[in-house]
């Protein structure tokens, strides 16, 4: 049974299978991510947010699952250069015309491409938040009232710099999933003609509306309220 | 029609290749592409020159070894035909056509547009058949098969093993060529006793070939002579996954007289 799963895990399969999986895993972790962040926008100065964002640290469920994300994304990228350096040496010399763009989409030829994209967005968002936030502890302990995450948010996302590497992130991470989620199905085995086009509408719907609008909506609103000097956090009260 | 062509020249697998350009001045808008080739060869061994080297036996889409890669489409640019079914009204007077090889590791040039695709036979050998002689047709109830079963094994079956989805595949992936005969044979109660060993030694050989993997991009589909849909490939997957939870150790020794 080990060699057998080893072989299927070295197999060219089996390398997409694990792409696919720890895909679905991240998309639904970012599921989670989209619901945290749309706390910040209940206008009660950031208190949801906070409390959901602490709450997260005390749970030990999440600590674990913090651990499987951590993998899964490693694993992930493993996967994407192990397969790509595949994929190219395959064709030793190139086609002097190729075709390839009337026959496929640019989503999916790009993979590579907008994955490193949103790997870069990953580093830099865990430098800004999950470093100082966990790690360093350079704010004091989450029941300090000083931590306020949500105040944090707002102020990293009026600078327009960080506001327009999110902003261009989101749109690289709809890109990848316009074609990663379908995709994943399709990997899995889970497909046939019947479900094609409903994973297909799902993906796009998911890439672009859930994800693009869901998660540009935090850098457009939080730059736009510190330009227009609106209390994004405190609008309700 | 005049055409100018730009054909691939390689004298053998050696050497490095180049491409050479041909003037043709009178090309009837009703040959086929090959026939357009078999002019344009006439003319080049009048001048005592090399023909140009390409497959094709059938010339009625069938066989599949004409493999051209035209205009940098598998087969010229209509979808559903072989190189031999593709006619030049579909070009226009003045065009230049660039017509090259299959491009993959796994296929590689023997001389000018021939390549070797012996890789595919090897897949074959490691699991696309049913191993012992299934008999003369049984009256039609014997052995039930679903509709929707027959029809889509029947589908996959029309597979020619021209290439087109390797030469097409942005990773050079023979997937669809794999997948079309493991669903084939998968959905039928002949084929079914062997899928488990069939669907692993045949995803081993072909991973084993160099050919690419898998990233959905569909081009293999667009670019089917025969319409071969990706779903085969979804259908490969699962086979492989299940078959990889459901192998039983072999047993040891050589077995009894009975
Ligand atoms: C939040 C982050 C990410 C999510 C939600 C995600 C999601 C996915 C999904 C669902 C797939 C489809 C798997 C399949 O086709 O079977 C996929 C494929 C892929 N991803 Fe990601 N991914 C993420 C980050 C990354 C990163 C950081 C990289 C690379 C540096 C990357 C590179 C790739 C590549 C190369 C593929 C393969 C595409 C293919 O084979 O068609 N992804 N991703
Ligand atoms: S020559 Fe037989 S399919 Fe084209």
């Amino acid at each position: 049974m080990a060699n057998k799963v080893s072989q299927y895990l070295q197999s060219s399969i089996g390398k997409k299978t694990v792409m696919a999986a720890t895909g679905l895993f991240l998309v639904v972790f970012l599921l989670e991510h989209l619901y945290t962040n749309v706390l910040l926008f209940f206008g009660d100065g950031g208190k949801a947010f906070n409390d959901a964002s602490h709450g997260m640290v005390h749970s030990i469920i999440i600590r674990i699952i913090e651990v499987v994300l951590f993998v899964s994304i490693v694993l992930h990228v493993i996967q994407a250069l192990m397969l790509t350096g595949q994929n190219n040496k395959a064709r030793p010399v190139k086609y002097a015309v190729s075709g390839v763009s009337k026959t496929s989409s640019w989503f999916s030829r790009n993979m590579l491409l907008t994955g490193s994209i949103i790997f870069f967005f990953i580093v830099v968002h865990l430098y800004n938040f999950f470093v100082p936030y966990r790690v360093t502890g350079t704010v004091n302990g989450p029941e300090d009232p000083a931590n306020n995450l949500a105040i944090a948010v707002a102020e990293a996302l009026g600078d327009p710099m960080y506001a327009a590497l999110y902003l261009v992130s989101v749109l690289f991470l709809a890109f990848h999933l316009n074609h990663g989620f379908q995709s994943a199905f399709q990997t899995a085995g889970l497909n046939n003609r019947r479900y094609a086009p409903l994973w297909k509408m799902a993906g796009s719907f998911l890439a672009f509306i859930v994800f693009g609008l869901g998660f540009a909506s935090f850098p457009v609103l939080f730059y736009l309220s510190k330009v227009m000097e609106w209390d994004l956090l405190n609008w309700a009260k | 029609m005049k055409l100018t062509l730009k054909v691939w020249r390689q004298k053998n697998a050696k050497d490095s290749g180049k491409f050479a350009t041909y003037q043709l001045n009178e090309v009837s808008p009703d040959m086929s592409f090959l026939e357009m080739f078999d002019v344009l060869n006439e003319e080049l061994v009048g001048k005592g020159e090399d023909p140009v080297a390409f497959d094709h036996d059938c010339r009625e889409g069938i066989c599949g070894m004409c493999s051209m890669y035209i205009n940098g489409r598998a087969h010229g640019p209509m979808s559903g035909t072989t190189t031999c079914q593709l006619h030049m009204r579909k070009f226009k007077d003045g065009d230049t056509i660039t017509v090259e090889p299959w491009r993959a590791g796994a296929f590689p040039v023997l001389k000018d547009l021939v390549v070797d695709r012996s890789a595919f036979d090897r897949i074959i050998a490691a699991g696309g058949y049913v191993s012992v002689n299934t008999g003369s047709a049984k009256d039609a109830n014997n052995i039930p098969v679903p509709k929707h079963d027959a029809d889509a094994a029947f589908a996959a079956a029309a597979c020619i093993g021209c290439g087109a989805c390797v030469a097409a595949c942005k990773n050079a992936s023979a997937m669809l060529f794999a997948s079309a005969k493991i669903s084939q044979l998968a959905l039928l109660p002949q084929g079914k006793v062997e899928r488990t060993d069939r669907v692993l030694n045949m995803v081993k050989q072909m991973d084993a070939e160099g050919f690419g993997s898998c990233t959905n991009t569909g081009s293999c589909e667009a670019e089917c002579p025969k319409n071969i849909s990706l779903e085969n490939i979804a259908t490969m997957n699962r086979e492989y996954l299940l078959a990889t939870v459901s192998k039983q150790p072999d047993f040891g020794g050589t077995g009894g007289a009975g």
